[in-house]
């Protein structure tokens, strides 16, 4: 049996996990078993429902109050008493923050190997043998778990397809009831309640680097007297602007490491092989050079689109769209075209 | 407070990667402490500086892998101990977690132990909640902030970064916690702190030191190493007479091309 864990939060399904059901679908069939999917939380039986319209053949459920927020360790003594119970050759998982440190400790619990974020993998039999990055990307191993099971694996999101969702499933949902020790942590809440598009999970990221600032002509408000101070409000024009074409777009916005350095924007924007390795379906560069570490982030990008006003710089090389100029200049004016295009469908 | 910090050895993140003979090769790019480790000793010294106490660093690797926990000494840590052994040759992220959790138990009882996020070589980015899972310990991973500590209560606040924003938790002490690059700035090492590092004699401890000369076989194997396709990519420079005009060609070619 192949097991697919579904993560969720707040009521909604990440979407990686249908990829990731979508890959359990197609190692299922090849070596002739069946796919079932895991839901585990408080009130979550609509994305029980949810996965059975995705193709699951079973939907396990573990509905308890107890489970309402992700903790590593009553989440990670749930799997494993399914995996045990049920038997499981493969268990899956889509690579969230969530879902790898589960991973990680379930591989722990079991003694058995785990391949997290894998972008490709082929059938050797019963044995899958996967693909994943490492060094950032930079290059990528085939990692197998010949002998120990089962073989926990953890998909990179936008790595695999959906599956196409049918509303006329067979599949049935079945609550377990399971015995769990009390939680070592407690979540107290979420701050950050403004949520733009996750980068990972976004088919278009819009990024901004050091050029952000490179605007001479802006001038700061007199009460910023500070060099450095004036450079961060300057690059937050940029910011602004690569804000306001990420909206137009419904895109993600990013940041190079250089400009996170700097202090123009927060940490969690970072794309890169210190921040987030993304793979979107357009990736647009604005001010970015191109440094090895921001490349590693984001070359699986389907298309790159590069503004930059130095022609030699690297970014352009992976580029499939490029334009030498000024992102000050060229970024509202695109955001106005898009925005133009767009609204006319 | 006794705070343990887990560091390892990587490959600069500047150096360029290629297969030689079917293996990785980064020419003479230097090897240095994993980038993300930085910020894991930075905080284990901030809490010492806090709190009292010390901190020692552990790292699993082979012979080169002192200069990565010298680095560790330079910048502060009072100790620094090195599991070297063939056995851990191979090792996949299940046997180094088992390394780290045998050592840090031989070791006075942590009351915290820090990880940075992620290795930049292997990128499996677990080896902090296995060991923790190992442990027994909560397990408070991606840590952006350390809200609150309370060395008497035993207990630690922690702000988590995910992907949906940041998410508050407490726990109890000993804890282990992986930190991301927001939570701080490391510090360079002092010139006193390097007199010292390269002065210091780092004890080695083998598989049988940590009482695992049993069964420590991977999980994992590795049958081929490759670099990814370069895409035959040809930039397309969009010119234009002024700005509107390229942007206006930009965004055709992106409809054309069906990208949106």
């Amino acid at each position: 049996m192949v097991l697919v864990y579904i993560d969720h939060f707040d009521g909604r399904a990440i979407p990686a996990s249908w990829e990731a059901l979508g890959v359990g679908l197609r190692m299922a069939e090849a070596t002739d078993s069946e796919v079932k999917a895991l839901v585990l939380g408080n009130g979550v039986e609509a994305i029980g429902q949810a996965a059975l319209e995705y193709g699951a053949s079973e939907v396990l459920l573990v509905d308890l109050p107890m489970l309402e927020h992700f903790r590593p360790e009553p989440y990670t003594q749930a799997v494993a008493q399914v995996v045990e119970k049920q038997g499981a050759e493969i268990v899956l998982f889509p690579t969230t923050s969530r879902s790898r440190e589960l991973a990680g400790m379930l591989a722990v619990d079991l003694e058995t190997g785990l391949s997290p974020d894998i972008v490709d993998y082929e059938m050797d039999g019963e044995v899958v043998v996967t693909t994943r990055p490492i060094y950032a990307g930079k290059l990528l191993t085939k990692e197998v778990n010949k002998a120990r099971r089962p073989q926990i694996l953890t998909t990179r999101p936008r790595a695999f397809p959906s599956p196409e969702k049918r509303p006329d499933t067979s599949g049935t949902i079945r609550q377990l009831v399971l015995e769990l020790d009390e939680p070592l942590t407690e979540v107290q809440g979420y701050t950050d309640s403004e949520r733009g598009v996750s980068l990972t999970d976004a088919d278009i990221i819009v990024s901004g680097g050091r050029g952000t600032s490179n605007n001479p002509s802006l001038e700061p408000p007199p009460e910023i007297t500070d060099e450095k101070e004036q450079e961060i409000w300057r690059a937050q024009q940029g910011f602004e602007l690569i804000g306001e074409l990420a909206k137009v777009l419904g895109a993600a916005v990013g940041a190079s490491r250089a400009a996170v350095d700097a202090g123009y924007i927060p940490y969690a924007n970072q794309v890169g092989q210190t921040g987030k390795v993304v793979s979107p379906d357009l990736y647009i560069a604005c001010g970015i050079s191109g440094a090895i570490q921001h490349l590693a982030g984001m070359r699986t990008a389907k298309t790159i689109v590069a503004i930059n006003k130095d022609p030699d710089a690297p970014i352009f090389k992976l580029a499939r769209f490029g334009v030498v100029g000024d992102l000050f200049d060229i970024v509202p004016e695109l955001t106005a075209a898009l925005e133009g295009k767009l609204s006319k469908g | 407070m006794n705070i343990v910090v887990c560091v390892k050895q990587t490959l600069d993140t500047a150096a360029t990667m290629t297969i030689v003979d079917g293996k990785a090769s980064w020419g003479d790019a230097p090897l240095v402490l994993n980038p993300w480790d930085e910020f894991a000793i930075e905080q284990a010294l901030l809490t010492k500086e806090a709190e009292g106490g010390q901190v020692t660093a552990l790292c699993l690797g082979p012979e080169t892998a002192e200069d990565a926990l010298k680095q560790a000494l330079a910048m502060g840590c009072d100790e620094a101990i090195l599991i070297q052994d063939p056995a851990f040759e191979a090792a996949d992220s299940l046997v180094a977690s088992r390394a780290l959790a045998a050592g840090i138990q031989k070791l006075d009882p942590p009351d915290l132990v820090f990880f940075g996020k992620a290795a930049v070589d292997s990128d499996t980015g677990v080896t902090g909640p296995q060991v923790a899972r190992r442990l027994g310990w909560p397990s408070l991973n991606l840590v952006a902030a350390v809200s609150d500590l309370d060395a008497s209560a035993k207990t630690i606040t922690v702000e988590r970064l995910l992907e949906e924003g940041r998410q508050v938790v407490s726990g109890s002490l000993p804890a282990v916690v992986s930190v991301v690059k927001e939570i701080n700035e490391p510090r360079y090492p002092s010139f006193m702190g390097i007199r010292k590092a390269s002065k210091a004699e780092i004890p080695r401890w083998s598989a049988a030191d940590i009482g695992l000369d049993g069964d420590i076989q991977p999980a994992l194997t590795w049958p081929e190493i490759f670099a990814p396709e370069k895409g035959e990519t040809q930039c397309e420079i969009i010119e234009g007479s002024d700005p509107a005009a390229i942007a206006g060609k930009l965004a055709e070619r992106l409809f054309e091309e069906k990208v949106i």
